[in-house]
């Protein structure tokens, strides 16, 4: 059996997980199982599928769920409109239906010969009925075009991960296929490694100082979007290409706006700021 | 084997099993499927023998949303404390119930029917066959090693088809892992963010085809160019929206005052929600007489016939309130607290108009469910159907307003 040699995901040069999360992505692809990962946004969710490919030295294929995704789509298409366009002047041969299907990324998956990683992203964005519609697919690895009464069956069961922002409930036969993980929003640890594999060249003391600035200001109450992994990343890299020193960062947060998006978020933390005399981050000392 | 080991050993065999029904009763929903799928990880040895791995198998396949992370942790904590080391017990309970299907104590209904369903044997014939292809595979370079005689699939580095997680967990144990309980903030009980009560308020939608055609019409184009001759004539229809409104009734000031930052919260994610055809919101203090406001400061007066006319029965009335109040401003002529009001009519009969008129309508109640024994919100909740405050609480709400 193959599949064993899934349990050697452990992360990529420049995609840093958890041992849990390894963990869940090993078992997901031991039994076989989609792997549903659910985080705030920025943890990675998305990335984590390129990173396994990359580490498994597989094919990915992604398919980005838009709210107009149906379950259908991602199998194949069936361009009738094009069809019937041509029909209208005889200078095509449309007998051949087969030109007139087209396969989406589900179904390019299963009927890859060789063994692939399918990216079903932000499957929450879709209609509720969507992941229903995906079930029997997801277990047999196989589908049938209609038109054609071609059948296709994947002769390598693709690893699966899919990526879910909660913004819809997902129904629980679809929940109970998967293997849940939630990636945890990551430690100050953590982050120290995630931010160093983007900009090596950072200083130890305004690395720390930034994410003492980042830490509190995930904690100001009352904002509407909380700065995330790639903002942080994108931040420091805005200070580093500023050459803003360390010291810089005592009494104020420079290029702000990278972090916090939205208007009223940036009164909320103008108001923390100014009201946190004792409770800002006093680590420059 | 002396007696007292053997009565260790029962005790051991159970608590596996004992570890779903604690699940399921702490409101789990683990079905017995998960169960088996969990058993099939062990058999695969994906908990890589050790009680850590079997915490972190269990839970990818237990948990489906994050909001149950902590009542796994909890069962978890509680269930395998003073067992950290004996994962073997694990493993051995797994074997004992395959021979012996039976749950130790009371019986599930769902569970029986799937117990009877089960074919023990081929399970079982299943598991061996994997097993002897696992070791058979292994003879290369590591090979198993028994757990004190009582494993048939226990093992102490990798394993075939196993994981590397023991060593990345040097700094606690399962249990500790679990006592941490480093999950409680996604509580769907507890926590009540913005984003939350919108995926809550998601619920409250009911579709039907609007807006710009821009779908093609398979059946009506056939039809069409059939009717023309042959002539394509392609047709199209507008997709599918939600068809629902709200209406959002606020209680200000006095009592509400504490709750100021919840309804807030409620109020943003309603007003984020965009999948409303139309979202609207008014004030009133303590008990609807003849008007609302259409602002906080209650200069802009919305008498009720008005606001009848401004929103039709289909809109969803949501009201928000903590119902609490002097009873007699419900049931008593001139009851109004504010004597600008100078209501004719007790005020439950106002809130029976305003019921009336809507189709569907709801109380939303910031208070915690012990204080709704309170006489004023027992005179509300005659009314109108009282929904707490609370992620819960909204999804049941947003549940029941959307159906047709």
């Amino acid at each position: 059996m193959r599949t064993h040699d899934f349990s050697r995901f452990s992360g990529t040069e420049s995609y840093i997980t958890s041992p849990e999360l390894r963990h869940a992505v090993n078992v997901a692809a031991a039994i076989q199982r989609p792997l549903l990962v659910r985080g705030e946004p920025g943890t990675g969710k998305t990335l984590l599928a390129t990173a396994i490919a990359e580490d498994l030295e597989l094919e990915l294929i992604s398919w980005y769920v838009k709210s107009t995704s149906k379950a259908a789509d991602g199998l194949y298409v069936y361009d009738t409109v094009k069809r019937l366009q041509d029909s209208r002047f005889g200078d095509h041969d449309v007998s051949d239906i087969r030109q007139y299907i087209q396969l989406g990324p589900l179904g390019r998956a299963l009927t890859d010969e060789r063994q692939v990683v399918l990216l079903i992203d932000e499957i929450d964005k879709a209609d509720l009925e969507f992941p229903n519609d995906l079930l029997h697919e997801l277990d047999v690895m196989e589908f049938t075009v209609t038109e054609t009464g071609d059948s296709h069956r994947a002769t390598r069961r693709p690893v699966v991960i899919i990526t879910s922002n909660a913004e819809k409930e997902l129904p629980d036969p679809f929940l109970r296929r998967c293997i849940f993980h939630f990636i945890e929003f990551p430690d100050e640890e953590l982050m120290t490694r995630i931010v160093r594999v983007h900009h090596p060249e950072i200083g130890k003391k305004l690395l720390e100082q930034c994410l003492a600035r980042f830490y509190w200001l995930r904690k100001v109450k009352g904002l509407r979007k909380r700065p995330s992994t790639s903002e942080l990343v994108d931040w420091i890299g805005a200070l580093l290409s500023a050459g803003v020193q360390p010291g810089q960062l005592a009494n104020e947060i420079p290029f702000l706006g990278a972090l916090i998006k939205k208007e009223e978020d940036g009164e909320a933390v103008g108001k923390a700021m100014a009201g946190s005399a004792g409770r800002w981050p006093t680590d420059d000392a | 084997m002396t007696p007292e080991s053997e009565a260790v050993q029962t005790d051991n065999a159970g608590i596996f099993l004992a570890f779903f029904f604690r699940l399921r009763s702490h409101g789990l929903k683990v079905t017995p499927q998960q169960w088996l799928t969990l058993i099939e990880g062990l058999a695969r040895g994906l908990h890589g023998s050790s009680l850590m791995g079997f915490y972190s198998l269990a839970r990818g396949i237990m948990v489906k949303d994050e909001a149950e992370l902590d009542d796994f942790d909890l069962c978890f904590a509680a269930h395998f404390k003073g067992v950290e080391t004996d994962v073997p017990a694990i493993e051995k309970a797994v074997w004992d119930w395959l021979s012996n299907p039976v749950p130790p104590f009371v019986i599930d209904p769902e569970w029986l029917k799937v117990i009877h369903s089960v074919d023990v044997a081929a399970l079982r014939a299943e598991l061996e066959r994997r097993l002897a292809e696992q070791t058979e595979r292994h003879d290369g370079g590591n090979y198993w090693v028994g757990t004190g005689g009582t494993s048939a699939f226990g093992h102490s580095g990798s394993h075939p088809g196993g994981i590397r997680v023991g060593g990345d967990h040097g700094a606690g144990t399962a249990v500790q892992v679990a006592a941490e309980r480093r999950y409680q903030e996604h509580r769907k009980d507890r926590v009540l963010d913005t984003r939350q009560l919108s995926v809550a308020l998601t619920k409250l939608r009911a579709l039907e085809r609007r807006g710009p055609a821009d779908e093609l019409d398979l059946e009506d184009t056939i039809d069409r160019t059939a009717r023309e001759g042959g002539e394509l004539e392609l047709v199209f229809k507008p997709p599918r929206e939600n068809r629902l409104g709200v209406l959002l009734v606020m209680d200000v000031g006095g009592s509400m005052w504490p709750f100021k930052q919840l309804v807030d919260t409620l109020f943003s994610a309603a007003h984020h929600a965009r999948h409303f055809k139309r979202f609207d919101h008014v004030y009133f203090h303590n008990c609807i007489y003849e008007r609302v406001y259409g602002n906080a400061a209650f200069s802009d007066k919305i008498p009720l016939g008005d606001l009848f006319r401004r929103w039709d029965r289909e809109t969803r009335l949501v009201l928000i309130g903590d119902a609490y109040m002097y009873p007699g401003e419900i049931t008593d002529r001139f009851g109004a607290i504010d004597w600008t009001e100078r209501n004719e009519r007790p005020g439950a009969d106002y809130l029976e108009r305003v019921r009336d008129h809507f189709t569907h309508c709801a109380w939303l109640n910031p208070m915690r469910e012990e204080a709704w024994e309170e006489p004023s919100i027992r005179l509300i909740r005659r009314i109108f159907p009282m929904y707490p405050l609370t992620v819960q609480g909204v999804e049941e709400l947003a549940k029941n307003l959307a159906v047709g």
